[in-house]
């Protein structure tokens, strides 16, 4: 059967890898190559960049990034950041990108969702969510921008809008959970998955190995992503895999 | 030379990468002259079963990869395995019909695309590791099955017929097992 995935994810600014906590307090932590070539060895399952380089100039080193990290790696790549037509989806796929990540572009014209996917095919466009709970609404709602920008799009209908149009794959950030390393968000990540029949990455609170077997445990998602955690090697991918296996969550064999 | 079909779709990046990095050389083209010259054609593929078949035909191509089945090592991946069958749920349109069976949507209770790594199971030795799947049609065939991966319903992963090759799932994509994959059907396969 299907293998659940661990994904450890890159921040790239300007072709530098960073990651801050909360969205805020960037702070650097190395060359994406590089680091790229030691999760693979370490296990990973696949990788996500997010590039969240601010000019035009950032985002095509980022080109050069995917570039020169497809000639030495050969597990599946994902970007996301930026991203605003079905061009620039072109150019990083024809970099070696496997698939793509949008989240504020497609929540400013879903309508880019039906072209992507039309176009290069349901399987290489994730939508990325950024989900916050807002509790005097009792809803979710989808924040853009790298979290800055509240929208009034509920996540919940957001997610079935997304699916509708073609994505293939949702990148779900709980942004009340993310950094603060006490486990995922299962209330989103359980009310996401049923409403929806696509993969769904979590993303926002992994802070040890027994989280992500929790997260397997108690959700149906397809997948675990962190970043931080794998940077400042607090947790290993191996000790990830191990513990979700000991909790009888088939994982890859390396 | 491997000559990697270039009929007009993206991301054939990381295949041609990965087959430089196993030591081929490779040519990315529709031109005949340069596809009659390679000692083995690889057609690739991701995107939509019908766009695929309507620039195989756009340009023009049909009739020589049908000719060049008949002679050379072919290999198809992900897409390009099922462009070999001879019909598609997927635009109801006919492939290039080199093996006989359908391709039709995976309905499923599981999430679809099937995506993510899945193992072989395979009566040949060494198909049996995790390799990397992502697609929402399948091949359906009785016929010339090398190896195949359950999800929740058999998946079609690998197919022989004589001197042609499919491979559902993306080797270039599998890690260093995906590429023992790929050599070894560069090779020539498996029977």
């Amino acid at each position: 059967m299907i293998k659940k995935r661990i994904i450890p994810c890159l921040d790239v600014k300007d072709g530098t890898v960073v990651k801050g906590i909360q969205f805020k307090g960037l702070r650097e932590i190395g060359d994406p190559v590089e680091l790229a070539k030691r999760y693979n060895a370490l296990g990973a399952d696949e990788l996500v960049f997010l590039d969240i380089s601010a000019t035009e100039t950032g985002h095509n080193l980022m080109i050069d990034v995917i570039r020169k990290t497809a000639q030495q790696l050969f597990i599946p790549m994902t970007i996301g950041g930026g991203i605003k037509s079905t061009d620039d989806i072109s150019r990083l796929l024809n970099a070696g990108a496997d698939k793509v990540s949008l989240n504020s572009s497609a929540l400013a014209n879903p309508q880019l969702i039906k072209e992507a996917s039309d176009k290069f095919g349901s399987q290489c466009i994730c939508i990325a969510v950024d989900a916050k709970w807002e509790a005097d609404k009792e809803e979710w709602y989808c924040y853009t921008h790298g979290g800055k920008k509240r929208t009034d799009i509920k996540t919940l209908d957001w997610v079935q809008q997304v699916e509708a149009l073609g994505a293939g794959e949702l990148l779900v950030t709980s942004m009340d959970y993310d950094g603060m390393k006490q486990g995922f968000d299962h209330r989103l990540l359980n009310k996401i998955q049923a409403l929806v029949s696509i993969p769904v990455i979590a993303s926002g609170g992994g802070g040890n190995a027994q989280h992500f077997a929790d997260l397997f445990k108690e959700t149906d998602v397809s997948a675990g992503l962190a970043a931080s955690i794998f940077h400042d090697e607090e947790v290993s991918i191996a000790e990830v895999k191990q513990c979700c296996t000991e909790n009888g969550v088939d994982m890859r064999n390396v | 030379m491997i000559a990697i079909v270039d009929y007009g779709l993206g991301n054939i990046a990381n295949l041609t990468n990965a087959i430089r990095f196993l030591g081929y050389e490779t040519i990315l083209t529709h031109d005949e002259e340069e596809l009659r010259k390679a000692d083995v054609i690889v057609l690739p593929g991701v995107g939509h079963f019908k766009d695929a078949m309507d620039r195989i035909d756009a340009i023009g191509l049909r009739e020589l990869l049908t000719d060049l089945e008949k002679t050379k090592p072919f290999i198809g991946i992900c897409l390009g395995m099922q462009l070999l069958f001879q019909h598609s749920e997927e635009g109801d349109v006919d492939g290039l019909g080199f093996l006989p069976g359908e391709v039709k949507y995976i309905v499923s209770d599981l999430p679809v695309p099937h995506l993510g790594w899945n193992n072989l199971h395979s009566s040949y030795p060494g198909l049996d590791k995790d390799v990397y799947f992502i697609h929402s049609y399948k091949v359906v065939t009785d016929e010339n099955v090398v190896a195949t991966a359950d999800y929740g319903q058999e998946i079609v992963a690998i197919v022989q017929k004589d001197n042609v090759i499919g491979i559902q799932f993306h080797p270039e994509k599998s890690g260093d097992y995906g590429l023992e994959i790929l050599n070894q059907a560069l090779q020539g396969g498996w029977k």
